[in-house]
């Protein structure tokens, strides 16, 4: 069994900012992440993130990895890879499983920063392979530097989509098609105008009919839908492509979460069930908290700051700063998500935050007995 | 052979040169990049189907690239269902195309 102040689960953007926080504020913290590498979907944004200043806007995605990741060498932060965790117990003990041999952490905060995964979109032939997450396609090209197929239809015109069809185009796949079920695009205005400069045919009001093929993907068929979002017959087109990325959307990663028991609730908007927190990011359980992603799906930038937000609370309760310092320092990170927060569809995220934290009630501290 | 492998980008440069590694696809021996994954080295290659399904047999490939759907699984050195985007390939290494839950050749 390994003793710590702090094990943050994850390391990601939100998990390394937390324990580069953590460490900064004398808390001795435990990074576990599974994969062999520390960043999480860091490595793979290639493209210049947006924002101010104080949020590194400008940076690369992959750039601003490899910042965190020197500051943590300079802080000397623990991160355990391959460090698969499978479970948490209610009296802070963290169950992995590192290279096949277990590994056993017990903590006196736990700071969930576990992230999300991608949604899938059914539709005949969404099985096949070749049809694949716009995350996942935007792995390969830009952390493995192998290229999934040669020519991709992209569904869904959010930044995701905009930005991913971009980094197809970068990685010299020819981009046929980027299907839209709204009536505009979603994400930048921006990022759609650089695609379209690029000779891509945005389909707004269209959705997938089907995908064929043998092996793998061959053909995908799109079709125009009506106000119900019906598919218009005689609008049917088809295009010979080998790789359909899907751009729908991510949801939060809680198994661990809602496997410890912590409330749950349903927040669409956020990507779906998501952990209940306070503005301290503290979940229902005493000195268990969320950050990123898990607690409802955003952009890296504010997981960043939400891993910092997470860390002050934690790192208060272990008592390593005064409250009046911790409620400065939170006020800080607050204003920071509040600057990132802005615009229609950060205004929803605000609001929808608030509405997390309305229904959170502090939890009574939790007394486990050791027999 | 790499015929997938993106050797230049215009935000990442050239692609970094690795030592290489002979890892056996189905038999088959093929030059891998030292502490890419099984899934890279796939795809480098062209390949697109990982596995069959149980019951009906369907081709399945790679869906989220990043350990959380299980879709790319294989028999990596007889043990079957190992997540091939996210396990580094290894020199010697045996896999093998999963047919249906897989069968375990060790113990």
């Amino acid at each position: 069994m390994t003793y710590c102040d702090a094990v943050v689960i994850g390391a990601g953007p939100a998990g390394l900012s937390a324990a580069i926080r953590l460490s900064e504020l004398g808390v001795d913290a435990l990074v576990l992440d599974e994969k062999p590498a520390a960043g999480g979907q860091l490595f793979k944004q290639i493209h210049k993130f947006f924002g101010s200043e104080r949020h590194m806007a400008g940076t690369r995605g992959f750039e601003i990895g490899r910042l965190f990741l020197e500051r943590c060498r300079e802080l000397g932060v623990s991160i355990r890879l391959n460090a698969l965790v499978w479970g948490v117990y209610p009296d802070k003990t963290v169950g992995a499983m590192q290279n096949d041999k277990p590994l056993m952490a017990k903590a006196k905060q736990i700071i969930f920063a576990t992230g999300a995964a991608e949604n899938a979109l059914s539709f005949p032939g969404w099985t096949l392979p070749g049809v694949m997450g716009a995350g996942a396609a935007q792995t390969l090209v830009n952390y493995h530097r192998v290229r999934p197929g040669r020519r991709a239809l992209v569904v869904g015109a959010g930044n995701v989509g905009l930005i991913v069809s971009y980094q197809l185009l970068q990685a010299g796949i020819e981009v046929v098609a980027l299907v839209e079920a709204m009536k505009n695009v979603g994400g930048y205005m921006v990022h759609a105008a650089k695609i379209r400069r690029m000779g891509v045919s945005i389909f707004p009001r269209h959705t997938v009919l089907l995908a064929e093929g043998s092996d793998c993907v061959e053909r995908c068929v799109i079709a125009e839908i009506d106000d119900t979002f019906k598919p218009i017959e005689g609008t049917e087109k088809s295009f010979n492509v080998d790789l359909v990325c899907l751009a729908v959307g991510l949801s939060p990663a809680v198994e661990l979460c809602a496997a410890l028991r912590l409330e749950m609730m349903y927040v669409p908007e956020l990507g779906g069930r998501i952990p209940v927190h306070g503005e301290s990011l503290m979940t229902s359980m005493e000195g268990i908290y969320v950050a990123g992603d898990v607690s409802g799906v955003e952009e890296a930038s504010s997981a960043i700051e939400e891993g910092k937000l997470a860390a002050i609370s934690a790192a208060a309760a272990l008592g390593k700063i005064s409250e009046k310092q911790a409620s400065r320092m939170a006020d800080e990170v607050r204003e920071s998500l509040a600057q990132l927060r802005q615009g229609p569809f950060g205004d929803l995220i605000a609001a929808k935050k608030r509405q997390i934290f309305g229904k959170y009630q502090k939890p009574c501290p939790i007394t486990v007995s050791n027999t | 052979m790499d015929s997938m492998r993106i050797v230049e980008h215009p935000i990442l440069g050239p692609l970094p040169k690795t030592q290489e590694v002979t890892i056996y696809v189905d038999g088959e021996s093929l030059q891998a990049r030292e502490g890419e994954t099984v899934a890279a080295a796939l795809v480098a290659t062209g390949r697109k189907c990982f596995r069959t399904t149980e019951k009906l047999g369907e081709p399945r490939g790679i869906f989220c690239a990043i350990g959380k759907c299980t879709d790319c699984v294989m028999t990596v050195d007889g043990m079957p269902n190992v997540r091939t985007c996210v396990t580094p390939v290894r020199d010697g290494m045996q896999i093998r195309t999963q047919e249906g839950l897989g069968e375990w050749a060790i113990q």
